[in-house]
C-alpha cells in the first residue's frame, strides 16, 4: 500500500506536470516543424540555447520577461539557420539539426565562461528574474474542500506561468492546425508540397513560418528550464529532453492532444523515478534509478513496435521541395 | 470577349543547353478542345508549365482572351482563369475532397466560413457538370478516376475558364477514360476551353476539335482533327513514317517453358495481391497480361522472378521448379535462362547515376566474360556495351555517359539490350514502353516479336491495352489479383476493357 501511495501520490502528479511542461513545449515545437515537412532533431540544441540566453539576459537585466524574450530570440535564430540550410538551400535536415545541437551545446558553455567566469554556468538568478510558482485565485480558500480542494490547490495551482502556457498551447495548436487556413496549408505542405505550390501558395514561406514557431516554442521550453525549474543555466541542462520530445511526437502520431498525453506519460515516469530513488519495490526489490530513466525510451521502442499501430510521419517530411521540370 | 482563348506568340524557353521550346506559336479558339501531341521530351509539358506560371518563358508573349498578360506564378494563372490537371495529381492524399478543393482558396483566415462556401459551390458544380463526388471522402480511399475528378473540381472551383489536362488517361481504365471524355465534352458545351496534352493518338482523334503537334521543342503543325489521320499525326510527331501496329506472323508455340500453378502473393501490408493464379507460357509465343495498374501484375512478376516470396503455389521454369515460396533467387533464375525487364526501370532496372556501360552488365557482373581475376575487366565490359549500343541504336552512342542523361526510350533500350542479349529461354517483360516515345516503341515491339520468333517464351505485362493486343498471341486479363479471363488478340477493346474493370466474363461476352 505504501508503494502505491508513493507512485500515485498527489506530489508525484504535481511534479509530473512540472517535468512534462518543457517536454510538451518542445514536442509541440517539433509538431509545427514536422507537420510542415521539416524534420527537426535540433529541438535539444534550440532548448539549450534558449536556456542559456534566457538565464544570461535574465541575470543581466533582472527581468524574467526580458530573459524569456532573449530565450525566444536565440532559439528562433537557430531555427532560421536550420530553415536556411534545409528549406532555402535544400540541405540534409538531419545533418543541419545535429550541427545545431553541437553549436548550442558548445557555445553556451564558452560564452557563459567568457561572460560570467563560473565554469560555463550563469550566475544564480534572483527571484524577480525567474518565473516563480503562481497561486491561482481561491487556491487557499478552497484547499479544505474535500477532493476538489487538494487537487485544485495542490496539483493545478502553484506552477510557473510557463507551465500553464505549455498546456494552453495544446488546444491552441489543435485549433490552429485544424481550424485555420494557416493550419490547413501547414498540414498540406508536409504531405504534398507540390499540391500547395500548384495551388499558388509559397512552399518556402509556409515552411519558414513553421520553423519560426518551432523556434519560439523551443525558446520558451529553454527559458522554463533555466528560469523556472532552475535558477540559472548549467551545461547540458536540457539532458536529452529534446530527443524525448521527438519520441513523444512520433508516439503521438503528430497530433497535439496525443502529444500532451505522451509528454504527461513520460513526465510521470520521470516523477516516479525521482520518488522511487533508493526505495524498494514490492516483489522486485531494489531497482537502479537508471531503469526508470531509461523507461521513456524503452516504452517508445516497444509501443512503436506495434502497440499503437503504425506511426506514419508527414509524407514529405525530410524531403526538400524542388520544383519538377 | 475574344474568340481566341489562348494565344502564344514566339515562346522560347531553354534549360541550360536544352532548348525545350523554340519559337512556339499556338492559337486555341474559345470553347474548343485542343489537343497537343508529341513524343516525350518534345516540350509539351514545358509549354504548359509556362502557361501555368511554373516557369517563365525566356521570350515571347502570352495572350489570354486577346489581352497580353504576364504569368509569373500559378497564382497569376489562376487569376486569369487557367486551371491545370497535372499528370501526377496534386492532391493531399490524407485530406478530404473538400479540404483539397479549398486549399489555396480558403477565402478567410478561419476555415469555418470557407467550408460552408466550398460545400455549396461543390454542390453547384456537381449539378451543373455531373461531377459527382462525396466532399467528405478522403482522397487516398478514392479510385484514381474520382481523384482526377477532384482535380477538375479544384480548377473549376477557382473559376477556371481554360482547363489544361496533362496526360489525363495514363492511369484510367478505358471506361474511366471514356467517362472523362464525356465530362470534357460537357465542359466544352458550357463554354470552357480545354487543352489536352497526350501522346495517345487515339484519344486525340476521339475527343479534340483541333490538334497541334510538337517535335523537339518546335510546333510542327496544327490540324483540324476531322481533317487529319492517325498516320499523319504519328508521322508529324516522329518526323518519319512509323508502323503503328507491328507486323507479326503466326505464332509457333512449342513446349511449355514457364508454368505457374495456384500462385498467391501478399504484399508487405498483408493484402492478397495475387490470388490463386495459374497459367503457362510456351516457347515461341507471347502471353500478354492486361489489367489496370495495381491489380496484382507487379506482385505476380516479382514472385515469378524471385524478387518477392509467394504465400503459396508453384512455378516451373523449363520443367524445373522455381522456389516461389522460399528459395527463389533472381540470380539463380537468371542463370537458368530467365530474363526480366522490370516495370520500373528507374527503381529496378537501372542505377541512374551509373555510367551506361556499368548498367549494361548489371546483374551479369559475375559472368566470365566481364571478369579478369578478382577484378572487373573494364575494357571487355565497355566493348560489350558498345556492341549493344550499336545493335539497339541507343543514343547518344557513348557508354561513358551517365545513365540519367539518356531519354526514357534509350534507357529502356539499355535494359532490353542487357536482358535480351543473354539469349534467355524465358523473357519476362513488364511495361516495356512506359514513358517511351513512338519511334522507340516501334523498335522495342519489333525486338520482342523477334524474341518470340527465335523460340523464346515471352510473358508480357502491360497496362497499355493497344500494346497487349498488338503483341500477344494469348491475352490474360487480371483484376483484383485474379486472372478473370483469357482471350485471343482478336477480342475487342470493349470486351477486354470490361474484363479489366472487373465485370464478370459472362456479361463481358454478351
Amino acid at each position: 500500500m505504501e508503494f502505491f501511495g508513493l507512485i500515485f501520490g498527489l506530489n508525484v502528479f504535481d511534479s509530473m506536470l512540472r517535468v512534462s511542461a518543457p517536454l510538451l513545449l518542445a514536442c509541440l515545437a517539433g509538431l509545427y516543424s514536422e507537420r510542415s515537412g521539416v524534420f527537426d532533431i535540433g529541438l535539444e540544441g534550440k532548448m539549450l540555447a534558449g536556456a542559456f540566453a534566457g538565464a544570461s539576459a535574465g541575470y543581466v537585466s533582472g527581468s524574467a520577461w526580458i530573459g524569456l524574450l532573449a530565450a525566444i530570440a536565440a532559439s528562433v535564430f537557430l531555427a532560421l539557420v536550420h530553415g536556411f540550410a534545409s528549406i532555402t538551400h535544400r540541405g540534409n535536415q538531419i545533418v543541419s539539426g545535429v550541427a545545431i545541437n553541437f553549436i548550442a551545446a558548445g557555445s553556451g558553455v564558452i560564452l557563459g565562461q567568457a561572460w560570467f567566469r563560473q565554469g560555463g554556468r550563469t550566475p544564480s538568478l534572483p527571484n524577480e528574474a525567474r518565473f516563480n510558482a503562481i497561486d491561482l485565485p481561491f487556491a487557499t480558500a478552497i484547499s479544505d474542500v474535500p477532493f476538489i480542494g487538494p487537487i485544485y490547490s495542490g496539483l493545478i495551482s502553484g506552477h510557473s506561468i510557463l507551465v500553464y502556457f505549455a498546456f494552453a498551447m495544446v488546444p491552441i495548436t489543435w485549433w490552429i492546425l485544424f481550424r485555420t487556413r494557416f493550419g490547413l496549408r501547414l498540414r498540406a505542405v508536409g504531405e504534398n508540397p507540390a499540391a500547395v505550390d500548384t495551388a499558388g501558395i509559397s512552399v518556402i514561406w509556409l515552411r519558414y513560418r513553421a520553423v519560426i514557431i518551432c523556434g519560439a516554442l523551443c525558446g520558451v521550453a529553454g527559458a522554463y528550464l533555466s528560469m523556472a525549474q532552475n535558477a540559472g543555466f548549467v551545461k547540458d541542462m536540457s539532458a536529452g529532453r529534446g530527443f524525448i520530445a521527438l519520441a513523444a511526437l512520433i508516439f503521438a502520431k503528430w497530433r497535439p492532444l496525443n502529444a500532451m498525453f505522451a509528454c504527461l506519460l513520460f513526465g510521470y515516469l520521470d516523477a516516479v523515478a525521482i520518488v522511487l530513488q533508493g526505495k524498494e519495490i514490492p516483489f522486485v526489490g531494489h531497482v537502479p534509478v537508471q531503469v526508470f530513466q531509461a523507461l521513456p525510451y524503452v516504452l517508445t521502442v516497444i509501443l512503436l513496435a506495434g502497440f499503437i499501430g503504425k506511426a506514419i510521419p508527414p509524407k514529405a517530411g525530410g524531403v526538400p521541395y524542388v520544383k519538377e521540370r | 470577349m475574344s474568340e481566341t482563348a489562348i494565344e502564344l506568340i514566339g515562346i522560347n524557353k531553354s534549360f541550360g543547353a536544352v532548348h525545350a521550346n523554340r519559337d512556339i506559336h499556338l492559337e486555341v479558339p474559345r470553347g474548343t478542345i485542343h489537343g497537343i501531341i508529341g513524343e516525350n521530351g518534345a516540350g509539351k509539358s514545358t509549354l504548359m508549365s509556362i502557361l501555368y506560371g511554373f516557369y517563365q518563358a525566356d521570350s515571347g508573349e502570352i495572350r489570354i482572351d486577346g489581352k497580353t498578360v504576364t504569368i509569373h506564378t500559378p497564382n497569376d494563372a489562376i487569376a486569369f482563369g487557367i486551371g491545370m490537371v497535372h499528370q501526377h495529381f496534386m492532391l493531399v492524399e490524407n485530406f478530404t475532397v473538400l479540404e483539397n478543393v479549398m486549399l489555396g482558396a480558403e477565402n478567410a483566415a478561419l476555415l469555418a466560413g470557407g467550408i460552408s462556401d466550398a460545400r455549396a459551390e461543390l454542390d453547384r458544380l456537381e449539378k451543373e457538370y455531373g461531377l459527382e463526388v462525396d466532399p467528405d471522402a478522403v482522397i487516398e480511399e478514392l479510385p484514381v478516376g474520382l481523384q482526377q475528378r477532384v482535380e477538375i473540381l479544384k480548377a473549376l472551383y477557382r473559376g477556371a475558364e481554360i482547363l489544361i489536362l496533362d496526360e489525363p488517361t495514363g492511369v484510367l481504365t478505358p471506361a474511366e477514360a471514356n467517362h472523362l471524355f464525356r465530362i470534357l465534352r460537357q465542359l466544352k458545351e458550357q463554354g470552357k476551353t480545354i487543352v489536352l496534352i497526350t501522346h495517345k493518338l487515339r484519344e486525340i482523334m476521339a475527343v479534340t476539335d483541333n490538334v497541334s503537334v510538337m517535335r523537339q521543342g518546335t510546333m510542327v503543325a496544327t490540324r483540324k482533327t476531322a481533317e487529319t489521320t492517325v498516320e499523319e499525326l504519328a508521322e508529324l510527331m516522329v518526323g518519319r513514317r512509323v508502323l503503328l501496329r507491328v507486323e507479326k506472323g503466326e505464332a509457333n508455340p512449342g513446349d511449355v517453358m514457364l508454368s505457374v500453378e495456384g500462385l498467391t502473393v501478399r504484399d508487405s501490408r498483408g493484402v492478397t495481391m495475387v490470388d490463386d493464379v495459374s497459367f503457362n507460357v510456351r516457347a515461341g509465343e507471347i502471353v500478354g497480361i492486361a489489367g489496370v495498374a495495381g491489380n496484382g501484375q507487379s506482385q505476380l512478376i516479382e514472385a515469378i522472378t524471385g524478387i518477392r516470396k509467394a504465400l503459396s503455389g508453384t512455378a516451373l521454369l523449363d520443367g524445373q521448379p522455381i522456389g516461389v515460396t522460399g528459395s527463389a533467387d533472381p540470380n539463380e533464375l537468371r542463370g537458368r535462362g530467365m530474363a526480366h525487364v522490370p516495370e520500373d526501370r528507374h527503381h529496378m532496372g537501372l542505377v541512374l547515376p551509373f555510367e551506361e556501360y556499368e548498367n549494361s552488365i548489371l546483374g551479369y557482373h559475375d559472368d566470365k566474360r566481364y571478369i579478369s581475376g578478382p577484378f572487373l575487366d573494364m575494357d571487355a565490359i565497355r566493348d560489350d556495351a558498345r556492341v549493344k549500343i550499336g545493335k539497339y541504336d541507343i543514343r547518344p552512342d557513348n557508354c561513358r555517359l551517365k545513365t540519367a542523361n539518356f531519354s526514357g526510350g534509350n534507357q529502356q533500350k539499355i535494359v532490353l539490350a542487357r536482358e535480351m542479349e543473354r539469349d534467355p529461354s524465358v523473357l519476362v517483360v513488364a511495361q516495356p514502353t512506359r514513358g517511351v516515345d513512338v519511334g522507340a516503341i516501334e523498335f522495342i515491339h519489333k525486338r520482342i516479336i523477334e524474341m518470340r520468333d527465335q523460340g523464346k517464351a515471352v510473358l508480357l505485362v502491360s497496362v497499355e491495352l493497344d500494346e497487349i493486343r498488338s503483341l500477344s498471341d494469348r491475352i490474360l486479363v487480371m483484376f483484383a489479383g485474379r486472372v478473370v479471363g483469357e482471350r485471343t488478340p482478336e477480342a475487342t477493346e470493349g470486351e477486354l476493357g470490361l474484363l479489366m474493370a472487373g465485370v464478370e466474363s459472362q456479361e463481358a461476352a454478351e
